[in-house]
């Protein structure tokens, strides 16, 4: 008879056991946790569930990009908060792409002092805390800056204060609409035209110009556009009313203290990614691609970048979604993203369970659906092997 | 038959400096005309800026007086730091005991210095620390030889950052390495935790888990037990971190070739020794740079406990500028402040760059 494997010494039981084991310990710790939970919030009183949501919020926020009043339910509240951290991201990625690059483009110039301040740079805002630097910035609004009736001045229509950034924008018209409309048909019209060059190319080997082409026409419409309905040029100059300004467009303390100090933080590892990704393309590449006759620009848009691109993309996808959670500081200086309005929330109802579970869906969502974005944005760009 | 001709001499002039200022800043300034203009526009923006900063932070400045003669000046007030030095790094230890949570600090730096080179990483080192750690605790926490005990409710400033941090990467590394090694588990179930785990924890902000020790926790206690705030913070702190440190070793556990752990298995290792001893040694040392980032978040991240109401060094130099008497020189504080940091994580990220050029085995 063939020796039994006691069933201790056979792989597959005994990872059996072990999984077992691990299920009936998560398992036992959460029901655990559970049943302690259930008995605090009864012998405590505070309710459960998500019934509050309906309730009246009862509590002013700061800025908001909808309608919203004190008097509106706790959802409503909700969406503003989300909002305002979806337009404090979705900025703040904008201009950490920018300055990153250039920063990053700077840290492998040839110039010896260029190449050593975004050095410095990139050595000195990495090792700070972003908190720290929010702090700092927000200091640097509310403390530096005069109250608004000695605003600083630097040009007509643009105040500062320790109320913020002041500036005068066109005053509303119809025109502006239709050019907004207008330039967005070009650019959907561009990216048809851009397919069907690219599709021609491929077929007759002609190349067609539609990037020129379409810049030149998001230009020319709108601002023909603008002519004709009459050229309107009035504008919405700010103006000291009382104890603040009227008019024009406010940018508060706390969102650019936020946006600045996340910017200048995420910039600075956005910078390392790029001078990595731009590095990790061999000179013989950008030598051969010389030595076909491509053109410098050509060289870069051809050769370096869509190489580079590949080696960037997914290290700078987890900046960019840093970007996003470490936007959740907000609460330390006052500006009302989800997590402050929702700490509210839970200050005001006690449901401290639903409140942070709230935060983790949201931030789990947004984290989601970026990296499936990114996945996407990746595949597309990868090397497409035999 | 013509004489072979005399080869002409050809006289080449002197190079143009090869080396010397000139051509120094010639190559390195002035290579060509965007260079040039380049160089002008930064050194013009420099001329701009530094010479007043210059001025506000040395010429003008105090550096030891009392607020009331900073009322008058146009520098800095750098007597925010010295006159409240005390508050700032060590919060609210009691009065006279001051000695306890400095003789602790100097005693961890001393360890983490001693433990710098690795011909002293042998099992005695893990005795010492066993023993500095214990000392460093009684220290704290007194109650012994006379020292009157120190709530961890008053452990505050620089040492709470110090305790924080150090706990926080101390014991969110072997946590990291456990998830990625389950991650990479056989076992479905395993794995599948694993993965959630990881997955939820990185997609979440640290607030929120921070949060979520402090407000929702204790909902999870069963009725009259606590548990200490500092302790909450910290775990919170060492779940996060694990789950991004475990990212982290499991790209360097993807980059073993197969062939490794084939090895390993004809040599009839079972799975912890083929871990202990082939895999993991060379999958931790090519991580070291992004293992490094991670841990240096981490220490950054410890600042982030200010939003839970724990006083840390930032939150204690926030409580000073409070002071109706000091309100108004938070540059000065901070910049305080990030000067101390910046003196961490930089000797962390120098020290792992020494680490990985002796570690490098390759060619």
């Amino acid at each position: 008879m063939p020796s039994a494997v006691p069933f201790w010494r056979d792989e597959a039981k005994r990872a059996i056991v072990f999984q077992l084991a691990a299920i009936a310990i998560v398992f036992g710790i959460s029901y655990y946790l559970f049943s302690n939970t259930q008995a605090n919030l009864q012998r405590q009183s505070i309710a459960t569930g998500f019934g509050f949501l309906d309730k009246e919020a009862s509590f002013e926020i700061g800025e908001s990009l909808i309608e919203y009043s004190a008097a509106d339910s706790y959802t409503r509240a909700l969406l503003v908060g989300a909002l305002n951290t979806v337009k404090v991201s979705f900025i703040g990625i904008v201009f950490t792409l920018i300055l990153g690059t250039v920063i990053g483009i700077s840290r492998l110039s040839k110039n010896w002092l260029v190449s050593k301040l975004a050095a410095a740079y990139i050595e000195v805002m990495q090792n700070i805390p972003v908190l720290l630097q929010l702090f700092f910035w927000y200091a640097i609004f509310y403390e530096a800056f005069p109250a608004p009736r000695q605003a600083l001045n630097p040009f007509t229509g643009l105040f500062l204060c320790n109320r913020g950034m002041i500036f005068a924008v066109p005053a509303a018209h119809p025109a502006h609409s239709a050019m907004g409309w207008t330039l967005l048909a070009v650019l959907v019209g561009g990216w048809v035209l851009n397919r069907w060059g690219k599709k021609r190319q491929a077929a007759t080997g002609k190349p067609f110009p539609a990037l020129r082409i379409t810049i030149a026409a998001a230009i020319v419409l709108p601002a023909v556009v603008w002519l004709l309905y009459g050229a309107p040029t009035a504008m919405d100059i700010p103006a000291l009313r009382g104890f603040n300004f009227k008019g024009g467009v406010t940018v508060s303390p706390e969102f650019s203290a936020l946006l600045l100090g996340l910017v200048i933080y995420t910039s600075a590892f956005v910078a390392e990614i790029v001078r990595a990704g731009i590095q990790s393309v061999g000179k013989g590449q950008i030598e051969a691609a010389m030595a076909i006759g491509l053109r410098p620009a050509k060289v870069l848009q051809l050769v370096v970048l869509p190489q580079a691109l590949r080696v960037i993309i997914p290290p700078l996808t987890s900046q960019m979604l840093n970007l996003t959670k470490n936007s959740s500081l907000a609460i330390a200086i006052g500006y009302a993203d989800f997590v402050a309005v929702t700490n509210t929330i839970i200050n005001q109802t006690g449901q401290a369970i639903e409140g942070v579970a709230l935060i983790m869906l949201v931030f789990l969502v947004f984290s989601l659906s970026t990296s499936l974005f990114m996945n996407w944005y990746n595949k597309k760009m990868a090397l497409v092997e035999r | 038959m013509s004489t072979p001709t005399q080869p002409t001499r050809e006289y080449l002039a002197a190079p143009v400096h090869k080396d010397g200022a000139v051509a120094w800043l010639r190559k390195n300034l002035f290579s060509s005309w965007f260079n040039s203009v380049l160089t002008v526009l930064t050194m013009l923006a420099l001329l701009y800026t530094i010479p007043p900063l210059i001025k506000w932070a040395f010429i003008d400045s105090v550096w030891n007086t009392s607020a009331e003669v900073c009322r008058d000046i146009d520098g800095a007030c750098w007597s925010i730091i010295p006159r409240n030095i005390k508050f700032i790094l060590l919060g609210f230890f009691p009065e006279g005991q001051e000695w306890r949570p400095i003789l602790a600090m100097i005693l961890l730096l001393g360890l983490v210095i001693y433990s710098k080179e690795r011909h002293r990483w042998k099992k005695a080192l893990l005795w010492y620390w066993l023993v500095g750690l214990i000392v460093m605790g009684t220290l704290m926490y007194g109650g012994v030889f006379g020292m009157p005990v120190v709530e961890t409710g008053q452990w505050s400033g620089l040492p709470l950052t110090m305790m924080l941090s150090f706990f926080g990467m101390v014991c969110a590394y072997p946590l990291g390495v456990v998830l990625a090694l389950g991650r990479r588990s056989k076992m479905p179930a395993i794995r599948t935790l694993c993965v959630v785990y990881i997955e939820m924890i990185r997609g979440v902000p640290l607030i929120s888990l921070l949060f979520m020790s402090s407000i929702m926790f204790p909902l999870f206690l069963p009725d009259g037990m606590t548990i200490d705030k500092v302790l909450r913070a910290q775990v919170a702190i060492i779940l996060f971190t694990a789950a991004y440190i475990a990212e982290v070793v499991r790209g360097g556990l993807q980059a073993m070739p197969k062939g490794q752990y084939e090895a390993a298995d004809s040599l009839g290792l079972n799975y912890r020794q083929t871990m202990r001893l082939i895999i993991l040694p060379q999958a931790l040392k090519i991580v070291i740079p992004p293992t490094v980032g991670i841990l240096l978040s981490a220490f950054k991240d410890t600042s982030l406990v200010v939003i839970i109401a724990l006083y840390d060094v930032l939150k204690t130099t926030k409580v000073t500028l409070q002071n109706p008497n000091w309100t108004g020189y938070s540059t000065e504080a901070y910049i305080f402040l990030a000067v101390l940091y910046f003196i961490f994580c930089y000797a962390m990220s120098s020290y792992s760059r020494r680490l990985e050029r002796e570690l490098h085995t390759g060619h």
